[in-house]
């Protein structure tokens, strides 16, 4: 159990933008490196800075049967790990060690002809992945089964709703059978009991018949229930490296303490200093459905303020806003001239499971803005009820606690 | 870590067929003619080349129809010209795939090599029912023919993985390719015959193509002429220098295709 999957050493990505953004063409080429010997000529061999460090002096060990889960912001280096590892491109400096044959699912459908029908993508897929024909007529009839398209499975797939492609994509590197199976993002898409049939078998897949998964997702949730252990990414480095709980806690810690809250209106008489979340001493912010969620306003204000309301937005991960709450519905405005202080809002939290960002702001008498930070503080709602219930896969974005008489 | 690339290689061969399968298959669907499309456009050159330089500039035929002549031109240059022309824009258009799967990357170039072959099956059968249409059967000779045409097929993946690697980073040769080979079907002597130009003898076989359409009509046209040395001799002098600096530069480059595509 304890043998090790894999193993990198020293890992280090560069990227030279220049390369990428510019030198399309012959011509771009030849006028970069003129540009290039010009510079020389004249500062001699200044540091060019167009260079980009990508992933940066990553270590780590990875033991079999291990669920792995790497999060991170956008370009903290989590997709280009991945690439790395799984030999799409090769690392600047350091070594990958892996036991194994290890299949990566970066993007669903890949390869994926939507002129042929389904028969012949699962075949094309296949053989993309590494598998013989053989291999794959052993397993054709799970794939399908897995995949719910038996129907359908002579019609080109460009005919497919964009359920069954999913699911016929996932069907089949699902049962790639690798020692080592590299996971991004993919489950974000599909409905929701096809995400839950997908974890299913990822865990099915690493804890029945010991294969290692490495895990990207943003979906902080879904790597608290999968993995036994995550990794955070940070500008190109690893952050933390531990129990899943704690990274996600470290993920949401840092987002406060790097970045500056972001005043996107407001004449600035009055001012928001910070937006304390619950359970901010460490674990993070995080509430079942239903539980109490308490978010603390701290704020600053000029004399010449006037009598101050304050609001709450809360947003989805997608950046949708999904529920307002402004102070006047339960509570007079506050007198001018206190100078600062704190201001308190709690709320039964009505959220179903997932990652929900918060922004909040000042109003002056005539609901004019002081101040509004958004997205300042996010918060996290567990798959679970706070009595205890776990989730049950229900619709809708919100649950109501209405009372229900016979 | 030589060895292991080509040990992948081979683990991945039933890709190289599957890929070429998906391209034949999907390239005729949601057409009218089909599979016809593949001898109605060589045959279209074939002819025009017989009207232009058999009937109007009356070039001398060497005692066969001028029609064969063009014919087993034609036969060897389309090889030639669809081999090179599909391995040098396969990489960028498998963009998708090679950017979110690792697999060798040789395998796509190769591939396209495949589906180069099967429209070769479609002109050779119109090359025979015309050699027998016309009674200009090959001789003996004629048993040289697989090696000239595997020779075709090594000149052409030796140039073509220059230009796949080439334009992953360089898009100019997405539009230079086909430039060139409009080019080259006149450079090359597919609609007229070299013995006849002895005055351009030493520039024509500069060109590695005119060796070996030189050595397709001495095995298939069955004449009694001796075989022209001076030019295969240049074919095989180029063929061997870019098949041995296009794999090179495809095995240097491919590890950051991924990157640059």
């Amino acid at each position: 159990m304890s043998e090790t999957a894999i193993k990198v050493e020293r890992l280090s990505k560069l990227y030279r933008i220049s390369h990428l953004a510019s030198q399309r063409t012959v011509r771009d080429a030849v006028h970069h490196g003129m540009r290039l010997v010009w510079r020389r000529l004249r500062w001699n061999a200044r540091p060019t800075r167009e260079e980009f460090w990508a992933l940066r002096d990553v270590n780590f060990e990875v033991k079999r049967g291990e669920v792995v889960g790497i999060i991170g912001r956008n370009g903290a280096g989590k997709s280009t790990l991945l690439k790395v590892l799984s030999r799409i491109t090769e690392a600047t400096t350091g070594r990958i060690t892996l036991r194994g044959r290890i299949a990566s699912l970066l993007e669903v459908g890949t390869g994926f002809h939507p002129e042929l029908s389904g028969r012949d993508n699962i075949y094309l897929n296949g053989a993309i992945h590494g598998l013989t024909r053989a291999e794959i007529n052993r397993k054709f009839d799970e794939i399908v089964e897995f995949a719910d398209v038996t129907r359908f499975l002579d019609t080109p797939v460009k005919r497919y709703s964009s359920g069954m492609y999913v699911r016929l994509a996932f069907a089949v590197a699902a049962h790639l059978e690798p020692d080592i199976l590299v996971v991004d993002e993919v489950l974000a898409v599909g409905d929701a009991a096809f995400q839950k049939k997908c974890l299913g078998k990822i865990r099915e897949v690493s804890s029945a018949e010991g294969r290692t998964v490495l895990f990207v997702s943003h979906n902080l949730s879904s790597v608290r229930q999968l993995c036994t252990r995550a990794m955070l990414l940070e500008q190109g480095r690893v952050a933390f490296d531990g129990a899943p709980a704690a990274a996600i806690s470290a993920y949401t810690q840092s987002d406060k303490t790097k970045s500056e809250y972001k005043h996107i209106a407001g004449d600035g008489a009055a001012r928001i200093t910070r937006l304390k979340m619950p359970g901010d001493a460490g674990s993070g912010a995080i509430a079942p459905i239903f539980g109490e969620i308490v978010i603390e306003i701290q704020f600053e204000a000029k004399p010449s303020a006037g009598s101050l309301e304050f609001f709450i937005l809360v947003y989805s991960d997608e950046g949708e806003c999904i529920a307002a709450s402004f102070q006047t519905d339960s509570c007079p405005r506050l007198g001018a001239g206190s100078g600062g202080g704190k201001m308190s809002v709690a709320f039964r939290n009505p959220f179903a499971p997932g990652r929900y960002l918060v922004s909040a702001g000042i109003f002056d008498p005539f609901r004019q803005f002081h101040d509004w930070v958004e997205f300042a503080e996010s918060f996290e709602v567990l798959p679970g009820f706070a009595d205890g219930r776990a989730f049950d896969q229900r619709l809708g974005r919100v649950s109501l606690e209405a009372k229900w008489t016979p | 870590m030589e060895a292991h690339y080509w040990r992948d290689l081979w683990r991945y061969r039933e890709l190289l067929g599957f890929l070429a399968w998906r391209d034949v298959k999907v390239r005729y669907q949601q057409t009218v003619l089909g599979i016809a499309w593949a001898v109605v456009q060589p045959l279209t050159s074939v002819v025009i080349f017989w009207f232009v330089f058999g009937r109007l500039a009356k070039m001398p035929s060497g005692g066969q129809p001028y029609f064969i002549v063009v014919m087993v031109g034609q036969l060897a240059w389309q090889l030639f010209a669809n081999t090179l022309g599909n391995t040098s824009g396969s990489l960028v258009g498998s963009a998708q795939l090679i950017s979110k799967v690792y697999f060798p990357r040789l395998i796509v170039p190769l591939s396209s090599v495949l589906v180069a072959c099967i429209d070769f099956i479609f002109i050779f059968v119109i090359y025979v029912i015309a050699a027998v249409w016309t009674g200009t059967l090959p001789g003996i000779h004629a048993l040289w023919l697989p090696c000239f045409i595997a020779l075709v097929l090594l000149l052409a993946i030796g140039a073509g993985l220059w230009l796949a690697a080439l334009t992953v980073r360089f898009r100019d040769f997405r539009i230079l390719v086909p430039f060139l080979l409009q080019i080259g079907v006149f450079a090359t002597p597919v609609g007229y015959r070299t013995d006849y130009l002895t005055r351009f003898k030493e520039i024509l076989a500069l060109n590695p193509m005119t060796g070996i359409i030189d050595a397709f009509r001495w095995c298939l046209l069955g004449g009694d002429e001796p075989f022209a040395w001076y030019s295969f001799g240049f074919t095989l002098v180029w063929t061997v220098f870019l098949l041995a600096t296009g794999i090179w530069y495809f095995r240097r480059t491919e590890k950051t295709f991924a990157d640059d595509i």
